[in-house]
């Protein structure tokens, strides 16, 4: 399955969002996910299955002004 | 005291977390400022990265109230989107709104902005819009339910200080009962008095502190000129005339005769 992450393409196995973050190696705790611009609270990870196509931006604070 | 959407501060001054030499300059600068609000903005985070770990410590331990920003975004979505991540990571209603019109002057959307706020603001967000000098702009904001308004004195970290001194005068004596806040553009202590002299509640400002020689000591600098700026404002200052008035008395002037 081919999903954007971040701005970069990918070729995945995970269907579900947390699987995503396993696949990926994802391991900090602090960061949130939108997935096609819409935000998925952190409870609904396991069960937020992802497609073909979609765009997934993981983010965290960062400096800022 | 000045009050963001209800809740009570007593610092006027808000600043940023961004550009400083590092992370233990940023800590000691903040709390130089007084600063009880400071902004940071959302990024991605790579895969395996720590990053925003990391920072969030060390926001936490300064103990303060965190304005999360939507710095970058170009259009209505992104802002939105950008605003409900930073309500799902730090659990707050607040947003400091940014959609950006021009790369090079990093000059604000006014109609993206308008509608972005009224979107955050049917949504239960609480916005801080950044935005030009622009009544038209900002009436069109509070409209929307901001009770807070941030005007630009300058572009973003240009130092250059209020390039438009009777604009902002005019805001403030329009909207008197908005919270207003100078953010952006500002170089000197000198410049943040101004615009609490003008009766502006608040400024907020980042590179002038974190791009100083001594970041600390331009923290405390300008935590100074807010107040002094403040106490000004409170005390009444004199209208600026065009011509002299003597201070020191008329009569009795040694020397002095009527001319024949």
């Amino acid at each position: 399955m081919h999903v954007t992450v971040n701005g970069e393409k990918r070729t995945v196995a995970a269907a579900t969002l947390d699987a995503l973050l396993g696949e990926l190696e994802y391991e900090g705790k602090h960061f949130v996910i939108a997935l096609n611009y819409e935000v998925v609270p952190r409870a609904q990870w396991p069960s937020k299955t992802i497609g073909n196509g979609d765009e997934i931006e993981i983010v965290s604070v960062r400096q800022g002004g | 005291m000045v009050s963001f959407y209800g809740t009570e501060f007593s610092s006027r001054l808000l600043v940023g977390t961004a550009l400083y030499p590092s992370p233990a300059i940023m800590q000691q600068a903040i709390r130089a400022s007084g600063a009880e609000i400071v902004t940071v903005s959302l990024r991605r985070e790579a895969a395996g990265g720590k990053a925003g770990d990391a920072f969030w410590s060390l926001i936490r331990e300064l103990n303060v109230t965190v304005l999360p920003n939507t710095a970058g975004c170009r259009s209505v979505r992104e802002a939105v989107t950008t605003a409900k991540l930073a309500r799902e990571l730090f659990q707050t209603n607040w947003v400091k709104l940014e959609v950006i019109a021009d790369d090079e002057t990093l000059q604000p959307d006014a109609i993206g902005l308008v509608e972005a706020a009224g979107i955050l603001i049917s949504d239960g967000f609480e916005v801080f819009p950044y935005c030009t000098e622009d009544l038209g702009v900002a009436q069109r904001l509070v409209d929307a339910g901001c009770r807070v308004v941030m005007p630009w004195a300058a572009p973003i970290g240009s130092a250059r200080g209020i390039t438009n001194r009777s604009a902002l005068k005019l805001l403030r004596a329009r909207l008197p009962d908005i919270t207003l806040v100078v953010d952006a553009g500002l170089g000197a202590p000198s410049h943040a008095a101004q615009a609490l002299e003008l009766g502006y509640d608040a400024v907020l400002l980042n590179t002038a502190v974190a791009r100083a020689a001594d970041p600390v000591g331009m923290a405390k600098a300008f935590r100074l000129a807010v107040e002094s700026g403040r106490i000004a404002h409170e005390a009444g200052l004199m209208d600026a005339r065009d011509f002299a008035s003597a201070s020191s008395p008329v009569v009795g002037q040694p020397f002095w005769h009527a001319v024949s």
